[in-house]
C-alpha cells in the first residue's frame, strides 16, 4: 500500500498480520476469498480437493492484515485467520 | 508426528455432521448463515435463548445447520410457528430464515399480520428472485423481464418491494442488504437481534444454478460483482424508493428503524387497564426456573 502521508506512530504501531487457516476439503472453490481479499494474499491452487474443486493457497502469507473478511464471506466455513505477533518472515525465494 | 486438529471459530454452532450443506458453489446462502453465526457470536446472546425457524426451500435449510434450538416447518408456515415459540416463550431471541418464495409468497399472508402485530422477532428473508429448490420457477419477487422456467420469455408480473411492503405493515427495523455487503449485514443481524420489535433483513443473493443460469448472469462470483457495481447505500430512506429493477441498480442500507410497542408490550399494557391491576403479564416459562 502506498502512502500519501507517513502516519506519524508508524514507527511503534505496525498494521496486524494474521495467519491463515484453510480446511482444503471443506471449500467449494468459489473464489470470494481470493477475489474479496483487499491484499491479493490468496490465489487459486492448480491441485483438487477430494471432490474436484480448487481450494485457494496461500501465496503472500506476509501480506495478511488479518482483517477477516475470507473468514466472514467463506460459505463454507473453510477459511478463517488468526492473528499474529511477530511479523512473519519473507518467503524463501 | 502430532498433527494440530483445525476448526473453524465458528464449528461450535455448526452442526458440523452436516457439513458439507447441500448449496451450490457460489451461492451466497452460506454467506447469509456464516453472517448469521458470526452475529451471534458477536452479540453475546446466550445460545440457550436463541431459537431458529425456517420454512421451505433452499434456505429453509439454514434451520438444519445451526447448531441451536431449530425447527423446519411447513412451507410458508416459518412465520405463524415462530410467533407460537415467542409468545409461549416470551425470554427467546425468535429468529425466521427462509426465502422470498416462503416469505412472501406462500407465507405472504402471515407475514403481513406478523408485521402489523410488530411481533418481537428477526426475520432474515433471502431473495434470489425465484423458487430455486423447485427448479426456478417465477413468483412475487421476480423482476419484470427475469426469465425462469415459468416465465420463458420473462416475467411481465409487478414485483414486490419487500422493504415497503414490511414497512408500510408496521415492521419497525427494515434493511436490506446484499451478500457483499458482508459485515453491514452481520451489523444489522446484530441491531435486529436486540431490536424490540419485528424486525427484518432482506438480503440479495445469487442462486447462480437456477436464477443466474436461465438469465445467463455466470457465477456467483460474476453475480456479486454486480452487485458490487450496482448498489447503492441509502440508508433511512423512504422504502418506496427501492423498487428492484431486472440488472438494475440496488438499493441497500438501513431503511427503517423506529420504537413501538411490541406485540406483548401492547397486550399487557391493555389488559392491565382492562382487567385492573389484579392482571399478571405472563412472564414466561424460563423465568420461574423451569
Ligand atoms: C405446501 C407446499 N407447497 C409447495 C411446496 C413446494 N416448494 C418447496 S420449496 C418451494 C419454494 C421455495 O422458494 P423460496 O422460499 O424462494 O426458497 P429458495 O429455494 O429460493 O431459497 C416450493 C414451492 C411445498 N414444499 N409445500
Ligand atoms: S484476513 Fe483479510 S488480508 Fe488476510 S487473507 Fe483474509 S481477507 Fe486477506
Ligand atoms: S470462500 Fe471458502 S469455499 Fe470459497 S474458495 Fe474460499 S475457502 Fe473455498
Ligand atoms: S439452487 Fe440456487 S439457491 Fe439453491 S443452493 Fe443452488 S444456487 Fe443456492
Amino acid at each position: 500500500m502506498k502512502l500519501w502521508r507517513k502516519p506519524l506512530d508508524s514507527d511503534e504501531k505496525k498494521p496486524p498480520q494474521g495467519r491463515v487457516h484453510i480446511l482444503i476439503e471443506r471449500c467449494k472453490g468459489c473464489g470470494f476469498c481470493i477475489t474479496y481479499c483487499p491484499k491479493d494474499v490468496l490465489e487459486s491452487s492448480p491441485d483438487f480437493n477430494r471432490r474436484g474443486y480448487h481450494p485457494p493457497v496461500v501465496v503472500h502469507p506476509e501480506r495478511c492484515v488479518n482483517c477477516g473478511l475470507c473468514t466472514i464471506i467463506c460459505a463454507e466455513f473453510a477459511i478463517w485467520t488468526t492473528p499474529v505477533e511477530e511479523p512473519q518472515p519473507q518467503p524463501q525465494t | 508426528m502430532i498433527t494440530e486438529q483445525e476448526t473453524h471459530p465458528l464449528d461450535d454452532l455448526l452442526r458440523v455432521d452436516r457439513i458439507p450443506h447441500i448449496w451450490c458453489p457460489t451461492c451466497g446462502l452460506g454467506i447469509v448463515l456464516n453472517s448469521f453465526l458470526t452475529a451471534v457470536r458477536e452479540s453475546g446472546i446466550p445460545r440457550e435463548d436463541i431459537v431458529v425457524v425456517s420454512g421451505i426451500g433452499c434456505t429453509g435449510r439454514a434451520a438444519g445447520y445451526v447448531n441451536l434450538d431449530s425447527f423446519h416447518t411447513t412451507h410458508g408456515r416459518a412465520l405463524p410457528f415462530a410467533t407460537g415459540l415467542k409468545l409461549g416463550n416470551p425470554r427467546l431471541k425468535v429468529v425466521v430464515i427462509s426465502g422470498d418464495g416462503d416469505l412472501v409468497a406462500i407465507g405472504g399472508n402471515h407475514l403481513i399480520h406478523t408485521a402489523r402485530r410488530n411481533m418481537d422477532m428477526t426475520v432474515v428473508c433471502v431473495n434470489n428472485f425465484n423458487y430455486a429448490m423447485t427448479g426456478g420457477q417465477f413468483g412475487p419477487t421476480t423482476p419484470k423481464g427475469a426469465r425462469l422456467t415459468t416465465a420463458p420469455y420473462g416475467s411481465y408480473e409487478h414485483p414486490f418491494n419487500i422493504p415497503f411492503l414490511v414497512d408500510s405493515c408496521g415492521a419497525t427495523y427494515v434493511a436490506r442488504w446484499t451478500v457483499l455487503h458482508i459485515r453491514q449485514l452481520t451489523e444489522s443481524i446484530k441491531e435486529a437481534l436486540v431490536h424490540p420489535g419485528f424486525s427484518f433483513i432482506e438480503v440479495i443473493s445469487p442462486c447462480p444454478t437456477v436464477y443466474g443460469r436461465r438469465n445467463q448472469l455466470g457465477s456467483g462470483l460474476d453475480i456479486v460483482k454486480y452487485y458490487r457495481d450496482n448498489s447503492i447505500v441509502r440508508n433511512d430512506i423512504d422504502t418506496r424508493e427501492c423498487e428492484i429493477e431486472y440488472q438494475g441498480k440496488i438499493i441497500v442500507g438501513r431503511f427503517v428503524q423506529k420504537r413501538k410497542p411490541t406485540y406483548l408490550e401492547t397486550m399487557n399494557e391493555y389488559l392491565r387497564q382492562s382487567v385492573g391491576e389484579g392482571f399478571v403479564p405472563y412472564q414466561g416459562p424460563m423465568d420461574d426456573g423451569d
